[in-house]
């Protein structure tokens, strides 16, 4: 949008500026539209896949029946998933640990990133190479010392064996600090001389010009905790607290899989994170691009 | 390197307070200290100490030193999963950027409905590794899937994407691709914003063709972007865990056995803990060391430049 901007409007009568290049960059942009409208059905199929397997009789998709548009729609995917499956039950605990993470995890992540970019002590590049080395650690070889010790700690079974362990995100620490880079020091040395502390500094001052970054926070962080995987299959045995991956997976398994339930599930699963992107969308891109990854 | 010596400033008193600062900033730290401490490294440490026994996870554990790091060497599953791990990352990371960047080319001008699309493509990135690969696993199912029901009635052949071991890694591709071309999109149009305009506007008045200015003016601009991208994808690829767990369980007979998936199997599923740590010990380090080095060889050809 932004790349437009610089060139004045002309409305209305054709200006007789609008020439040869004009022309074929209009003729170019149906050629792009063409381009991107095909790649966008093949990544949208499956999704609309999903929606059809959701949608149709058992029966119809074992025996290979259902065409590219269904005829006959059947709710009862979404009510075996809903009543028979304890789909919304994983939804609420996907939702009562996504949340309650993001929360810790955003106070944490904002925390560390500030005070590794914008200030100078003993043991910085030191703390910052291990919090980024976490990042190449496989889950899978952690999974077992992390299961003794949330064991030792009396919390396998509960919310906090999946929450706590993944609290503090390396890439969420590292997105906060090169966000803080680019934040003028000017700024935060005038609210120091005002007298301010550096946590009245960071919320009064910094935060309000952080709302990109936080976005980009909460929805990454959210996003990880609700499709989390390996962990929680370890670290949750009681079916009553399974997240929904977890749980999905174990669908999966069955017999013979029900594959309108599971999509059901696997629909009811997505929206959320769906409708967070789309509504902090905007956000997420500039705190994506003023973080520097670029 | 952001702090670029400014303008002399007045000078500022100091009266020795440096070390309430710094425990200022280490109390600051704590929190996510304690956290990557105790639930991270710690659990690594305790990971290493696993590798050099011979754990079942039941029972007395004994210390067995390097056995398992030996085991693997003469273990033929485990190089099968190490070369299908790096054939992955040679395959996929090479290809998603390449579309990555081509999509975000497309979408970077006016275009009718651009920003549906870039939500769109974004979108497949952020479904669970879960639920993506139960899609997959459907999509491509050999008996009833859409997929080969769509090759049949053209007339092509429908390959056995579940029992033929070279077409369940070429499905596990596909869908990989899916899930995370979108987020190399996002990266390329927020570093397609900060190019000047004005550079390419003078290339296209030179007479450049499209292919020249992204060949001579575009792709060196991009290239810490694709760098940085490139890094972040080959270390995913490395803990590509969920896609293919739920979609091949790294079947059949070890066709899409990756390094991580191993790793489990052997941990859990075979219940051989010391050797399953062992394997993610050497997964770690290895990408670790790489990353470390292709940081260094980075920096420097940045700096010969």
């Amino acid at each position: 949008m932004s790349t437009t901007g610089t060139r004045p409007r002309t409305s209305g009568a054709p200006a007789p500026a609008a020439t040869v290049p004009e022309r074929r960059r209009r003729r170019s942009r149906g050629r792009r539209f063409v381009l991107v409208a095909v790649l966008a059905l093949v990544w949208v199929f499956p999704l609309y896949w999903m929606v059809v397997t959701a949608l149709s009789p058992r029966e119809d998709l074992a025996a290979g029946d259902v065409g590219l548009v269904p005829t006959t729609l059947d709710g009862g995917g979404f009510h075996r998933a809903l009543v028979d499956f304890p789909v919304l039950q994983w939804t609420a605990n996907s939702a009562a640990i996504a949340v309650v993470a993001v929360v810790i995890t955003v106070v944490v992540d904002v925390l560390a990133g500030y005070v590794l970019a914008k200030h100078r002590f003993p043991g910085r590049s030191v703390v910052f190479f291990l919090i980024i080395a976490t990042l190449m650690i496989p889950i899978q070889v952690l999974l077992v010392p992390q299961f003794d010790l949330v064991a030792q700690l009396g919390w396998l079974n509960s919310y906090w064996a999946v929450i706590i362990p993944r609290s503090a995100e390396a890439f969420g620490v590292f997105l906060a600090r090169q966000y803080f880079l680019s934040m003028p020091d000017e700024l935060l040395e005038a609210a120091q001389l005002d007298g301010a502390g550096q946590l009245r500094t960071l919320w009064s001052v910094v935060l309000p010009l952080s709302r990109p970054l936080v976005a980009v926070l909460v929805v990454m962080t959210f996003m990880y905790r609700w499709n989390e995987f390996a962990w929680p299959l370890v670290a949750l045995r009681d079916p009553a607290l399974y997240t929904l991956p977890v749980g999905l997976s174990f669908l999966q398994g069955q017999y013979t899989t029900d594959y309108p339930a599971l999509m059901a599930g696997a629909l009811v699963s997505i929206l959320p994170v769906l409708v967070l992107f789309a509504v902090a969308q905007r956000q997420f891109v500039a705190g994506i691009a003023r973080s520097g990854l670029k | 390197m952001s702090a670029v010596a400014t303008a002399p400033r007045p000078p500022v008193r100091r009266r020795a307070p440096d070390v309430r600062r710094w425990v200022t900033s280490y109390v600051m730290l704590a929190p996510a200290l304690v956290l990557f401490g105790v639930f991270v490294l710690y659990p690594l440490v305790g990971a290493v100490r696993i590798s050099l026994t011979n754990s079942s996870g039941i029972g007395q554990a004994t210390f067995v030193g390097l056995g398992n790091y030996r085991t693997l060497l003469s273990d033929g599953v485990f190089w099968k999963a190490a070369l299908n791990t790096v054939l992955l990352a040679v395959v996929s990371v090479p290809v998603s950027v390449g579309i990555g960047l081509g999509l975000a080319l497309l979408l970077r001008d006016r275009l009718p409905g651009r920003g549906l699309f870039r939500a769109l493509f974004l979108a497949p990135y952020v479904i669970s590794g879960v639920v993506v690969a139960m899609t997959g696993r459907w999509i491509f199912d050999e008996n009833v899937g859409i997929v080969d029901r769509a090759l049949t009635g053209l007339g092509l052949p429908a390959p056995a994407w579940q029992s033929s071991a070279p077409a369940a890694a070429v499905s596990v591709v596909l869908v990989l691709l899916w899930a995370r071309t979108g987020l190399v999109v996002v990266l390329y149009l927020s570093a397609l914003q900060g190019v000047d305009g004005d550079v390419l506007e003078a290339a296209e008045l030179d007479g450049t063709s499209p292919w020249q200015r992204l060949r001579f003016v575009l792709w060196p601009l991009m290239r810490p972007t694709t760098f940085f991208v490139t890094v972040l994808m080959v270390i995913e690829t490395f803990q590509v865990f969920d896609i293919v767990w739920v979609m091949t369980g790294g079947g059949p007979a070890g066709g899409t056995e990756l390094l991580v998936t191993y790793a489990y199997g052997q941990g859990f599923s075979a219940r051989r803990e010391g050797y399953g740590s062992a394997i993610g010990v050497v997964v770690f380090v290895v990408v670790l060391v790489s990353t470390v080095l292709w940081w260094r060889m980075q920096r420097e050809s940045e700096e010969d430049a």
